[in-house]
């Protein structure tokens, strides 16, 4: 399952990582991909608690420079907006 | 005899200590997904000798990419003495998850925490002593890339080979629940054996990030600095292509042609202007070469390449391509086979099909040298650099191109995902830089003493056979299948003579000039000005163009088979560059040439 539908699911305090702007902190509430992508991004350091910063985004809805603890991940906006992320 | 394996998350540096226990040249990179292939040498452990096998880094267990396929194989088949598990010290709680996964395999293990030179510079320490009992096994601190730790290191390997560690009963491959509970585990542990400030001290390469991923300035800073490193090769090289040049016509004039003197003209024609001139005129470029791929290994090295896929994803996406599939592309400027391997990090074959499909477009490393040689015989000095870069851009151009106009494909349309890691600058050392270069002149000889000294003679014989016949005149063989060729290849200004030459650059591209100074029996000044006269610009460029498109080199096509396994795919990969090419140069020759 992949991105749009997962809108209704969302919870009214949260919101998706392409929501946050650059500098801001959220931690990981949910992710919305399918299992190997889970896997994938659960290795990188997104996982449920952990807090996201964004660093910046690219132009033309490029990717985005977040960064989890002392590691750095770039993401595709469209793979992003699968990450689900509550504001502390 | 017994076997060691590295393993650990990409990009953590089990390619810079297997280089370092071995001696040997893996390829590094600081670019998660170099090795994407077993690569093994001997080291003496403990008195005795050992097979140590570096390995493609993995994330998981899970994964399913044909690197990742690589590694699980090999757990699943070899039987391994030990495990030397990697992480970088400056991740490691996140990257302690996959140790823990490994540890439960049951083969004897030790845990490296790799970069403690960088882990010390943020401010972190870890306590290795805690850390190996809580997990009960044997941890120990190092720094592959210095050196660091080194001994430490060498006395628990033997060890634990010896005694086998303390080895537990395994579980074959982990159970997803698991999952859960090793997370839970690993931060538990970093919490209490990591001591991190508060604040993560602010990095050079946040610094330099800054300006280089600039979602303005990002992008020109980029072709610029490719540009520099282009004009840096180009302007040290010639001084060294001149040095050699000099140095072989110094030999063949004091040394060979003495000696040869007594013997028949035949014989000596065959060896000086054959043999000993083919071959001089691609060696004259291997420092130039070497030169490029010291660059390319500052490049690779530095991390910029993670910074260019951020820079260049969104277009790369509209392609049908991502980020990563341009990073190859620009690893393709060395040498387009390691390129093609490289998309193995690729999880859909869908995307690996078309990143492979564009990447032999990209301008390699024996192209560079055929270009160079036509360029400097054509154009003057100042209007080489530009004509150089007029074929980069070509290279660019015709790769998105033709990913844009397959890319709606079904065997093209993919939907992975793009997430990578974005590692920190780093310089390489100069002993890095130095196992690279030397490498890449291996590598050339390797190449010269098969293919280019095959390819120079079979030109020789074609250009002197039947017997009797004036060198490449008409009634050579080389001059029938010259002519043959003609109503394929003279609407594009290709000539007879180019045309043999072209022939033979499908085995590898080098081979052009060889071909080029046995055709017309000469080398050095001699044959650029012969070439000068004999060809009009418009003619070597349209003949450039076709050698930049047209079917990539044997090995290249190679790869192509193995790495996609498919008959069809491969024929299309190398029909289509052809049909490209042969448009491309008559559309280019057919106008220039009214105009
Ligand atoms: N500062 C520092 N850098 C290191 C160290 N070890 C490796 N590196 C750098 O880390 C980068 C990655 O090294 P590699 O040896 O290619 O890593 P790898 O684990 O083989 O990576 P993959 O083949 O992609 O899985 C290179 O730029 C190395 O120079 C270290 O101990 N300290
Ligand atoms: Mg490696």
């Amino acid at each position: 399952m992949v991105n749009n539908e997962n809108h209704s699911q969302i919870h009214p305090m949260t919101l998706p990582l392409t929501s946050l702007v650059p500098g801001q902190i959220a931690s990981v509430c949910a992710i919305h991909v399918g299992e190997a992508l889970q896997h994938r991004l659960h290795a990188m350091g997104f996982r449920a608690g952990k807090r996201v910063r964004l660093i910046r985004q690219a132009a033309f809805r490029g990717p985005l420079h977040v960064r989890i603890d002392s590691t750095d991940i770039i993401i595709r906006h469209r793979d992003a907006h699968c990450i689900e992320l509550r504001l502390t | 005899m017994k076997r060691i394996a590295l393993l650990g998350m990409p990009n953590t540096g089990k390619s810079t200590l297997f280089n370092r226990l071995t001696g040997g040249s893996a390829r590094v990179g600081n670019w998660p997904g170099i090795t994407v292939d077993l690569l093994a040498a001997k080291i003496p452990v403990g008195g005795a000798i050992a097979e140590l096998v570096d390995l493609p880094g993995i994330y998981d267990l899970h994964g399913y990419s044909d690197d990742e396929r690589v590694v699980r194989h090999f757990l699943e088949e070899q039987s391994i003495d030990l495990l030397l598990i990697l992480v970088n010290g400056v991740q490691l709680e996140r990257q302690l998850v996959l140790a823990l996964q490994l540890a439960e395999l049951g083969i004897p293990a030790v845990l490296l925490v790799n970069m403690i030179d960088e882990a010390r510079s943020l401010g972190l320490s870890i306590d290795c002593g805690k850390l190996g009992a809580e997990i009960e096994l044997p941890v120990v601190a190092i720094s592959a890339k210095y050196g660091e730790g080194r001994q430490a290191m060498g006395q628990t390997m033997a060890h634990t080979l010896l005694t086998g560690g303390n080895a537990r009963p395994g579980t074959a491959i982990l159970r997803l629940a698991e999952d859960d509970r090793i997370e839970q585990r690993a931060a538990a542990l970093a919490a209490q054996t990591m001591r991190a400030p508060l604040v993560l001290p602010e990095r050079l390469t946040d610094r330099l990030d800054r300006l280089a991923m600039h979602n303005v300035l990002g992008l020109p800073l980029f072709f610029l600095t490719m540009l520099g490193v282009f004009a840096g090769v180009f302007w040290l090289g010639e001084p060294l292509q001149n040095g050699m040049q000099f140095l072989f016509d110094a030999f063949s004039t004091h040394v060979l042609e003495p000696a040869l003197a007594p013997a028949p003209d035949l014989l000596r024609g065959f060896l000086i202007e054959g043999l000993y001139g083919g071959i001089t005129t691609v060696a004259v470029f291997v420092p130039v070469i070497v030169l490029f791929f010291l660059f390319m290994a500052l490049v690779e090295d530095s991390g910029y390449l993670s910074r260019a896929a951020y820079l260049m994803d969104a277009l790369m996406a509209r392609l049908g391509l991502d980020g990563r599939s341009f990073v190859m592309l620009l690893m393709g400027f060395g040498c387009n086979v390691p390129a093609l391997m490289g998309t193995r990090v690729m999880r859909s074959r869908a995307l690996r099909l078309l990143s492979m499909l564009v990447i032999p477009f990209s301008l390699c490393s024996a192209r560079l040298q055929v270009f160079l040689f036509i360029i400097a015989a054509l154009f003057t000095p100042w209007q080489a650099p530009w004509v150089l870069m007029s074929l980069y851009l070509m290279s660019f151009t015709l790769a998105f191109l033709t990913a844009l106009l397959f890319k709606g494909r079904r065997a093209f349309r993919s939907e992975e995902p793009f997430v990578i890691e974005l590692p920190p600058y780093r310089l390489p050392t100069l002993r890095q830089i130095w196992a690279r270069g030397w490498m890449e002149v291996r590598h050339f000889l390797v190449r010269a003493s098969k293919i280019i000294i095959a390819g120079v003679v079979l030109v020789w014989l074609l250009t002197h056979l039947p017997a009797g016949v004036a060198p490449a005149g008409p009634a050579s063989y080389a001059g029938m299948i010259g002519h043959v060729m003609q109503p394929v290849l003279g609407p594009l200004g290709i000539d007879e003579k180019l045309t043999v030459a072209l022939i033979f650059g499908f085995v590898a591209k080098e081979v052009v000039i060889g071909a080029l100074a046995v055709i017309y029996g000469l080398n050095g000044d001699a044959l650029t000005s012969q070439i000068a006269h004999s060809l009009n610009w418009i003619q070597a460029y349209s003949f450039m163009l076709f050698c930049l498109i047209y079917t990539p080199c044997l090995s290249t096509i190679a790869t192509l088979r193995s790495e996609s396994r498919s008959l069809r795919y491969t024929a299309f990969a190398v029909a289509w560059p052809l049909a490209l090419a042969w448009f491309a140069s008559f559309v280019f020759f057919q106008i220039a040439s009214r105009m």
